[in-house]
């Protein structure tokens, strides 16, 4: 599947504005991509290993949030998933 | 959504049917469209890059009322984007400047100068005499400032949102719309994302998302079309790909939600963790000491030891230095090698922003003695060296 990265997370993902990952669920892609990109884990993840609160995921246009399985939802090789940041800038 | 009620609309005066006639001929405005944006009271949140688009389209479609709230002095920096001032406008107010450009282009429209920073003991005030906010401030606190005193007041936010390339919009805090909360519950840590000053934006991208904000505003007026209400819209310049989101409205939101906690505004600043200077403080931030320019130039001219890390990236360095090492910030962590463990570090940078972020970094991978060059490289010009090219 393709997860898209949004540009503040991009030079901690080498660069790219997409990554393809093999995965089943929303959340198995997450830890392929930070095992493929070790220091995006630090801006997803707190210690614990939570998401952390200001980051945003949606697998196709549907807020994982709002998914009955949420992390554990079922993923295929055609979704999208998008990490969506919080950006203030305006002037 | 209606915006005022059909019987108080102003009548269009002769001029105005031939100034607005290729609105009056859209059967989605006419008449009486043309009157409802007549008597609209719109408040733009900043008259910077966003606001510059959203003011000078707004004014143009003939918006009856337009507030500005800006504080700020035109820079030569920001008018790479900021269209509504001009070269000659540097140093001047940007509220001045733009109600100069605003009356020029439409005088029969009533230009509302708020000249503050718009804060959590004036943004009800302010904003309760206005139909819509349209938000482009440029900071966390002032987007969560912005977004609950629009939902405590029930005025729809128009919002957008650029960083280098990548834009967002959307509009907030409807009746039965999500609100920013929703999106963004909390904010992110302060320094975790850097600013347009920091980070850099592509000029022309406030144009293209605040064309799309003014845009949301005139369809809530009219009452026309799809709003964004309940979508995000995401641009991507770079890409030239525009792709758009589900919001939701959060039931637990504090603010717009069944429960709401929020009921009055709060301090933002703190809400964002960002901790206010106080005079002890200020030589002293996170536990890093901070240097002023005075001072390292007393330094380097007594000939003591000194050792600058200079945390900007390549193509800055080529613009302007004062001698330092470069290492850019994201190489900083694998080249700790390079640099020296029993010298002091004085980190530094464009504006001392990523440089205290190195500073702090280094300090926990045990450096003993480091400090953050207070205003970096721009102090530096402004103080010491004018010849050191700003950027």
């Amino acid at each position: 599947m393709t997860i898209f990265i949004p540009t503040p997370l991009r030079p901690y993902a080498g660069g790219q504005d997409t990554v393809e990952v093999a995965a089943a669920t929303v959340g198995e892609s997450l830890q392929a991509l930070t095992l493929a990109h070790p220091d995006l884990r630090n801006h997803l993840f707190t210690g614990e290993g939570k998401l952390r609160a200001f980051v945003n995921l949606y697998l196709n246009d549907e807020d994982v949030r709002y998914l009955p399985g949420k992390e554990a939802t079922a993923v295929t090789a055609a979704d999208t998933l998008s990490i969506i940041p919080s950006i203030a800038g305006g002037a | 959504m209606t915006t005022t009620t059909t019987t108080a609309l102003p009548e269009l005066t002769t001029d105005d049917l031939s100034r607005y006639s290729r609105h009056l001929i859209l059967p989605e405005v006419g008449m009486e469209g043309q009157q409802k944006i007549k008597a609209a009271r719109v408040l733009c949140v900043g008259t910077g890059g966003l606001g510059s688009p959203l003011a000078l389209y707004l004014t143009a479609a003939g918006v009856g009322t337009l507030g500005l709230v800006d504080f700020d002095v035109v820079d030569s920096s920001n008018l790479q984007r900021q269209i509504i001032h001009s070269t000659r406008d540097i140093g001047r107010k940007k509220i001045d400047s733009a109600e100069e450009k605003l009356s020029a282009l439409n005088p029969a429209i009533n230009i509302v100068k708020h000249e503050t920073m718009l804060s959590s003991a004036n943004a009800l005030e302010i904003i309760k005499d206005y139909d819509i906010v349209a938000d482009g401030t440029d900071n966390f606190p002032t987007r969560y400032l912005v977004n609950d005193a629009c939902v405590l007041l029930g005025k729809p936010n128009v919002y957008g949102s650029i960083f280098r390339f990548e834009g967002q919009a959307s509009v907030f805090a409807t009746e039965t719309g999500p609100c920013y909360r929703c999106l963004y519950p909390e904010p992110p840590p302060p320094g975790l994302v850097p600013s347009c000053a920091e980070g850099g934006v592509l000029g022309i991208l406030p144009g293209l998302v605040g064309v799309i904000q003014a845009t949301e505003v005139i369809k809530l007026i009219l009452g026309k079309g799809q709003s964004l209400v309940g979508r995000l819209l995401l641009v991507d310049a770079l890409n030239m790909r525009f792709r758009e989101l589900k919001l939701r409205k959060n039931p637990e939101c504090p603010v717009c939600g069944q429960n709401p906690t929020v009921t009055q505004l709060i301090d933002y600043q703190q809400f964002c963790g960002i901790v206010p200077d106080t005079p002890q403080e200020k030589d002293v931030k996170n536990g890093i000491p901070q240097l002023s320019v005075k001072e390292l130039k007393r330094r380097i001219d007594a000939g003591e030891d000194t050792y600058i890390l200079d945390v900007r990236e390549p193509y800055e360095y080529k613009i302007a230095q004062i001698g330092g090492v470069l290492i850019p910030q994201n190489d900083v962590p694998n080249r700790l090698a390079e640099i020296p463990r029993d010298r002091e570090i004085v980190v530094q940078c464009r504006s001392g922003v990523r440089s205290q972020r190195i500073a702090e970094l280094l300090k926990q991978a045990g450096y003993p003695r480091v400090v953050n060059l207070a205003g970096g490289i721009l102090a530096w010009a402004d103080e010491i060296d004018p010849s050191v090219q700003k950027y």
